[in-house]
């Protein structure tokens, strides 16, 4: 079966059990929603060990290949770990309700459509999926202004981008005759490409895209979105969501509109280089921790557009192409454990009258809960790029597929950038450890064990993959078909 | 008279298209906002049948027909979030809703 059905099953059982059980027996829900991520990557591992690789099922609509696996084991693990993350949280904003959990379960049944995916029609509607239930979810304190308004402009936009989007498909489907990617792809490629209405597409198509990774000029929404939404869902916001994105660009412009690619480059140039200059700039002079994250977040996908570049300069299945690739989705994977486990910090911050998302609240965190200040201090080298943090390995691949491809002065340009993530790094880390915690604050932070666990996980997996990153590049590796 | 082709459809899809994305970018109240993303999912349904008769199949009506579910769900939550929304504070001017900025 697959786990998208069992994900659904799942999702609608806490619905309705939500119903029977009283107020204070809520938090089953989350132990609920745990045990469907459970089955669920159970059933992913058995659809690895039995399926031939790249079976295609579902009229042509689902190709589960070791791309889509690989996502799908991403998914999961974040959905995991931000459960954890919330079961308490909810309890303090008082909204423990199962539309959350039931919510959180549909999102990744949307993300893996847009992982495996081959047809357009099933990337829209997995795109749609997560994206509806995530507008939920941001608003999801319902009685905090700063939710509802983020969840607001969050929609608006969202909506907005999905509407371009969906033009620039409904034009792919008129230019081939069919909405499979395989078919769009040879109807685009040779001279056909020199078609106006080809352009047309791929700019709109395009601009969709940029938008769901929040790539500058289209990255307004994230800053404020990230802010306003409960702490545990900016924290899977910032990690599944854009990983599903990333694999909807690399389905749609890799998979789909490779033959495209010396048109879209260009433009991936820009857009890389402005992402990164507005994500750390606007970065550096934030004073609220979770739109601090939201910028370097921005910063992060920049990170990941060079690669991206590199792949586009570079002819297919060269060593530039694929470690540009593989530089991707190993950021991807190392960015979700380091991201969470800052963002777990975060969440473990609020409590009664705080809701602790200002550098303020981080003041002397050290003196209050010592082992989550080293590891966030772990965690936050880690989103620099210090070596023997995780960080450092995703960044190492995408500076070598740039030297790879011959873009120096892009790989000169991203170090620089780096530099200035460890300044506003390095600013949390100065809060946590330098300055006295506040008045009447100084007591030892009451975590739970769901957010120890979630903690130590997070801290764990950066510390692994940045000590011995063998098995992980070979998981990359292996996740595009290259054996080295 | 002049057969109405493929062309013509396309050609009032991307007016319609157009008007939805202005709409979006100009106008101030929220709810004329959520109207001019429904006319640019219409403008894409259009696009999408009038592609489908062209090609003689049905892969574009199919896809039509999601796009008016999403556009319903979207809708509704939209409204659902606007409500909860003017509850705390009165209003669905865009101009009004900066709590959240630097």
């Amino acid at each position: 079966m697959l786990p998208m059905v069992e994900l659904t099953i799942f999702a609608l059982g806490i619905l309705l059990i939500d119903l029977m059980i009283p107020r204070e027996w809520k938090w089953l829900n989350a132990v609920g929603a745990f045990a469907g991520i459970l089955f669920a990557t159970v059933c992913v591992w058995q659809i690895q060990h039995t399926l031939p690789h790249g079976s295609i099922g579902f009229f042509n609509a689902l190709l589960v290949d070791r791309f889509a696996l690989y996502f799908w084991y991403l998914f999961l693990a974040s959905a995991a770990i931000t459960i954890l993350m919330s079961a308490r949280y909810l309890d303090i904003e008082d909204e423990q309700h199962g539309e959350y959990y039931s919510l959180l379960l549909l999102s990744v049944v949307g993300m893996m459509c847009m992982a495996a995916g081959i047809d357009i029609v099933l990337l829209f509607i997995g795109l749609e999926l997560m994206a509806i239930s995530i507008y939920i979810l941001v608003g999801f304190l319902r009685r905090d202004r700063r939710s509802n308004e983020a969840a607001l402009k969050y929609l608006l936009l969202g909506a907005f981008s999905s509407g371009i989007f969906a033009y620039g498909l409904s034009l792919l489907y008129g230019l081939s005759g069919s909405t499979n990617l395989a078919y769009i792809a040879r109807a685009v490629s040779g001279p056909r490409a020199q078609n106006p209405i080809v352009i047309v597409a791929l700019l709109t198509t395009l601009v969709g895209l940029l938008f769901k990774i929040a790539a500058v000029p289209f990255h307004q929404w994230a800053p404020d979105a990230y802010e306003g939404a409960p702490t545990c869902i900016t924290g899977f916001m910032s990690v599944a969501v854009k990983a599903a994105a990333w694999a909807l660009l690399l389905r749609i412009l890799v998979f789909g509109l490779l033959p495209l690619r010396s048109i879209y480059t260009p433009i991936m140039v820009f857009v890389a280089i402005a992402t990164m200059t507005g994500g750390n700039l606007a970065a550096l002079t934030q004073t609220n921790t979770k739109r601090l994250l939201a910028y370097s977040s921005i910063a992060h996908v920049g990170y990941m557009l060079l690669a991206f570049v590199a792949m586009g300069t570079s002819p297919y299945g060269s060593p530039a192409f694929a470690d540009g690739f593989k530089g991707i989705l190993l950021y991807l994977m190392v960015y979700t454990f380091m991201n969470l486990g800052v963002f777990a910090v975060i969440t473990s911050l609020r409590h009664r009258n705080v809701i602790g998302d200002e550098i303020d609240d981080l003041a002397g965190l050290y003196s209050r809960a010592p082992v989550e200040a080293v590891l966030m201090l772990l965690f936050l080298l880690s989103l620099a790029g210090i070596p023997p943090a995780a960080g450092f390995l995703g960044k190492y691949y995408i500076f070598l597929s740039l030297i790879e491809s011959q873009h120096y002065w892009l790989a000169a340009l991203g170090v620089l950038y780096a530099l200035f993530g460890l300044y506003y790094y390095l600013r949390i880390a100065n809060a946590m450890f330098m300055r006295e915690a506040p008045a009447g604050e100084t007591a030892r932070l009451p975590i739970s064990l769901a957010m120890r666990t979630a903690v130590g996980v997070a801290a764990l997996a950066t510390l692994v993959i940045g000590v011995f990153p063998e098995p992980f590049i070979r998981t990359v590796n292996w996740s595009l078909g290259i054996v080295r | 008279m002049v057969p109405i082709t493929t062309l013509h459809y396309l050609v009032v899809a991307a007016a319609l298209f157009v008007l939805g994305v202005v709409g979006v970018l100009t106008r101030r109240n929220v709810v004329i906002i959520l109207m001019s993303i429904e006319l640019i999912l219409n403008a894409v349904n259009l696009n999408l049948v009038a592609f489908s008769r062209m090609w003689g199949n049905l892969h574009g009506q199919v896809f039509s027909i999601f796009i008016v579910v999403d556009a319903a769900a979207e809708a509704a939550v939209g409204l659902g979030i606007l409500i909860a929304f003017f509850r705390n504070k009165e209003t669905i001017n865009v101009d009004e809703i900066d709590l959240l900025k630097w």
